[in-house]
């Protein structure tokens, strides 16, 4: 280990204050508190301080996000065998998802990155940790087909226009994975919906139909899948999203370790229950008598109320706020799924909605403490005259 | 009485090195010091000069704020050194001791003749007045204002922190005479452990609430916070136990009464334990009464490790603290540290962190600041350890861009830099909130005076 710091040490003399190359010395940086935690120490205000900081926070989300990735890339194989009719392993399937989805996820590191490292160096800041997660998010939404240099737009998108326009790392209103894929959405439909797109190579395979379930609804066809299958994820759809029972088990490490808000996730269910149950008693087509248990499990719904949901920048800050957003998302999202056909899946759009009115629910939150206080002042006015 | 109250939300800190329940009398200090620094918004007038000779309570400067408040020596000697910093700032008024000099006498007459002025005045004239420190702001009270009530919090949470009951036991008629005296000024609320009372509860004159609750359950300000609150325009006046008692013991004898215990804390002290000191006594006469380990390079600061200052260890014992912190500096590299579940000796708030399974081991800690500053990403962790009906991020918003209305709104008059202690060291952007508290508040000062 002092072998590595020394080494280090060296590497970094050139980039220290007053030096040739101080002004890259956040890229630097960057890399050498990724091996170390530094050395620095307390200056003002308390002198100790918790072991906690944010790259910790976003490793626990990665770590949180990794049994849905794995399954995701072993459904990516499952799908595409059992489409073209081949005998398969796991080892095939999970073999066939790696290589279709690694490259992916390279892309969006490579991409997102090098636009964080640029703008910390030009802003003189460190870089943030939170791309790190934004960055596997993003693969994780897409459908498995999408060209790579559509993966790069999206992502080059969304780090700019959607995170560093608005100040960087937590300053941003929507979520930065979202956006990239709502981007993708608008830009490249073809890419992004239908019922070729959803499982890998489908679009060369003839006569197969790779349509997600929420599609087959909403184009008024049956589906075949029961429960279980839908809750444990041999389904088609977006590459990590298709698996409730992994999702879960990332939403027990989020909620754990405090880093997910549980508000936020309860309220989602809860709402999303809600509206699909008050549907299920109108009952006027195929979407609306789709049982509201099955809701929760289908589409992107589990995975955008745990991981896209909770983020803690763009939902509301305070802890009333996150029940109210919470069932305002799930509400939307059902309610989005039902009654437009275009969106089978509501929950991309209910969560950036919901992004935007995030900071108006806190208000009213905010409002309401304000008043309370000025009520007791009131009170104690009252009392001394 | 009041009933007793619990504070649910909070984060207590279990660490090495808590005082041994003994007293002992410090070593003679040869120099004291004064250091303006203590007081909290007031801008030092000098009354005397390097040379000068002063008895023990004798003015050595006054509060250009409010000149009738004076600050005198706490004990008798030459002055020989006037410390000053950048902007020719005076730091430390330091005095060499000499007992032959005496004290400066006060007549004092029996309490039941006086009213609230005369105390007042009796109080400023003796120097004892900067024992009372005020809500909002926590700056000095101010001799002019009516406060509704006075807090006098032996309750304790910090860690470290002392336990009153044991440091006050050969100070109990002190203690009951102060609190009779700040009866006259309002009326006196005296918190104490809710488990066990001790002494406290026998005391008369004021209402004893028991509080119980996990740091900062021991803060007054949290005290006040849900027994009292202060709302705009009003004052709550707090002072230390053992100041009680300081003011008891002017009373009683005449004479300005500077007696300072100091329970000397930290990993690094060999063996914790409390001693019987003086108001700006010297380091050197404590750490030849308690000795420290100098193996590695440490960090010295008067109050707790959460909101205390950082000093010399040639400095001064500073004016109100009652605890004197004494820990290893951290200026080394854990390598691969931020992973979420190691290095699990290091305290923490969070469950990212497998420390709460050791919850009753007493942690040793570093000053290391365990990562790096990063624009605030995480919420709802500072309310987790603010237990007022506040919302701290907000309130911290609203003074880094210095909007009064909203600081206002949001609660400012509740809150001093040392309630947000916890939050310093609970946040994973590493905000330095009391800072920013303190700038909030001196901006307050400034526009609203």
């Amino acid at each position: 280990m002092n072998f590595i710091r020394q080494q280090l040490d060296n590497i970094k003399k050139p980039f220290a204050k007053g030096e040739k190359y101080e002004r890259f010395a956040p890229a630097i940086n960057a890399f050498d508190t990724f091996l170390f935690v530094p050395n620095h120490t307390t200056q003002k205000g308390a002198h100790v301080r918790d072991a906690v900081d944010l790259k910790r926070t976003m490793v626990t989300v990665i770590i949180a996000l990794m049994p849905a990735l794995i399954y995701g890339i072993y459904n990516t194989g499952y799908q595409y065998f059992i489409q073209t009719g081949e005998a398969f392993t796991f080892m095939d399937a999970f073999l066939h998802g790696a290589w279709k989805i690694v490259p992916m996820i390279a892309v969006s590191y490579i991409v997102g990155l090098t636009i964080e490292f640029i703008f910390a160096i030009y802003r003189g800041h460190e870089v943030n940790e939170g791309y790190l997660v934004t960055g596997l998010l993003i693969p994780m939404i897409m459908p498995v087909d999408i060209p790579l240099w559509m993966v790069a737009i999206s992502v080059a998108f969304a780090v700019l226009i959607a995170k560093e326009a608005f100040g960087g790392t937590g300053m941003n209103i929507l979520n930065p994975a979202l956006t990239a894929r709502a981007f993708a959405f608008f830009a490249y439909p073809t890419y992004m919906s239908g019922n070729k797109v959803w499982v890998s190579e489908a679009s060369n395979v003839d006569a197969i139909s790779g349509e997600t379930i929420l599609g087959s609804l909403a184009a008024g066809s049956e589906v075949n899948y029961s429960f279980f299958e839908m809750f444990q994820g041999a389904i088609p759809g977006s590459i990590a999203e298709t698996s409730t029972l992994w999702v879960a088990v990332g939403a027990i490490i989020l909620i754990a370790t405090g880093v997910g808000s549980w508000r936020i996730i309860a309220g989602g269910i809860a709402g999303a229950a809600f509206m699909g149950f008050l549907f299920n008693l109108w009952g006027a087509n195929a979407l609306m008598s789709f049982d509201w248990m099955n809701h929760l499990v289908v589409g992107g719904f589990a995975f955008g109320i745990v991981f896209m949901a909770t983020d803690p920048v763009s939902a509301a800050q305070t802890n009333r706020g996150k029940w109210i957003y919470g069932l305002l998302v799930g509400v939307l999202c059902i309610l989005i799924r039902v009654f437009n056909p275009a969106y089978p899946e509501g929950v991309m759009l209910a969560i950036l909605l919901m992004n935007v009115f995030a900071p108006t629910i806190d208000h009213y939150v905010i409002e309401g403490n304000i008043k309370r206080r000025k009520k007791r002042w009131a009170s104690a006015q009252l009392k001394t005259a | 009485m009041s009933k007793d109250i619990r504070i649910k939300r909070g984060f207590t800190l279990n660490l090495e090195g808590e005082a041994d329940k003994i007293l002992t009398d410090i070593k003679p200090s040869k120099t004291f010091a004064l250091q303006p620094d203590d007081f909290f918004g007031v801008t030092p007038k000098l009354l005397v000069k390097e040379g000068d000779t002063v008895q023990q309570g004798a003015p050595l400067f006054f509060a250009k704020e409010n000149p009738r408040i004076h600050f005198v020596a706490p004990v008798a000697g030459q002055v020989t050194a006037i410390v000053r910093g950048a902007k020719r700032k005076i730091l430390e008024i330091v005095i060499e001791e000499n007992t032959s000099l005496g004290a400066v006498a006060h007549q004092i007459p029996s309490l039941d003749g006086l009213d609230t002025e005369n105390v007042k005045e009796l109080l400023l004239q003796s120097g004892a007045w900067p024992f009372i420190a005020q809500r909002p702001y926590g700056t000095l009270a101010q001799p002019e204002d009516q406060p509704k009530a006075i807090f006098v919090a032996s309750m304790t949470s910090a860690p470290l922190d002392v336990d009153y009951d044991f440091l006050l036991k050969n100070n109990k008629a002190e203690f009951q005479k102060g609190i009779d005296v700040l009866a006259k000024l309002a009326p006196v609320t005296l918190t104490t452990d809710g488990n066990f009372k001790g002494f406290f509860e026998k005391i008369t004159n004021a209402d004893v609430v028991g509080v119980t609750g996990k740091h900062p359950a021991g803060n007054v300000g949290v005290q006040i916070h849900h027994l009292n609150p202060v709302n705009a325009g009003e004052r709550v006046w707090t002072v230390n136990p053992e100041d009680v008692a300081n003011i008891g013991a002017l009373f009683l004898t005449g004479q300005y009464a500077a007696q300072r215990t100091v329970a000397v804390v930290g990993s690094s002290v060999n063996k914790p334990q409390y001693v019987k000191a003086t108001i700006g006594a010297s380091l050197e006469a404590l750490f030849a009464t308690v000795e420290v380990d100098n193996n590695q390079l440490n960090r010295y600061i008067n109050g707790n490790v959460l909101s205390g200052k950082a000093t010399r260890p040639d400095g001064y014992l500073g004016f109100y603290n009652n605890i004197f912190s004494v820990i290893p500096e951290g200026n080394d590299y854990r390598m691969f540290g931020w992973l979420p579940f190691v290095d699990n000796h290091i305290p923490s708030a969070s469950t990212t962190s497998l420390s709460w399974l050791f919850g009753k081991r007493k942690a040793k800690v570093n000053t290391n600041l365990n990562g790096e500053e990063r624009a605030m990403v995480v919420t709802g962790e500072m309310e987790k350890v603010f237990p007022m009906d506040i919302y701290p991020m907000q309130l911290l918003k609203a003074c880094m861009i210095q909007d009064i209305e909203r600081m206002e709104a949001l609660g400012i008059y509740e809150v001093v830099p040392e309630d947000f202690a916890l939050v310093d060291f609970a946040n994973t952007s590493k905000i330095e909130a009391q800072e920013i508290i303190r700038n909030g508040i001196e901006l307050m000062i400034k526009e609203e005076g």
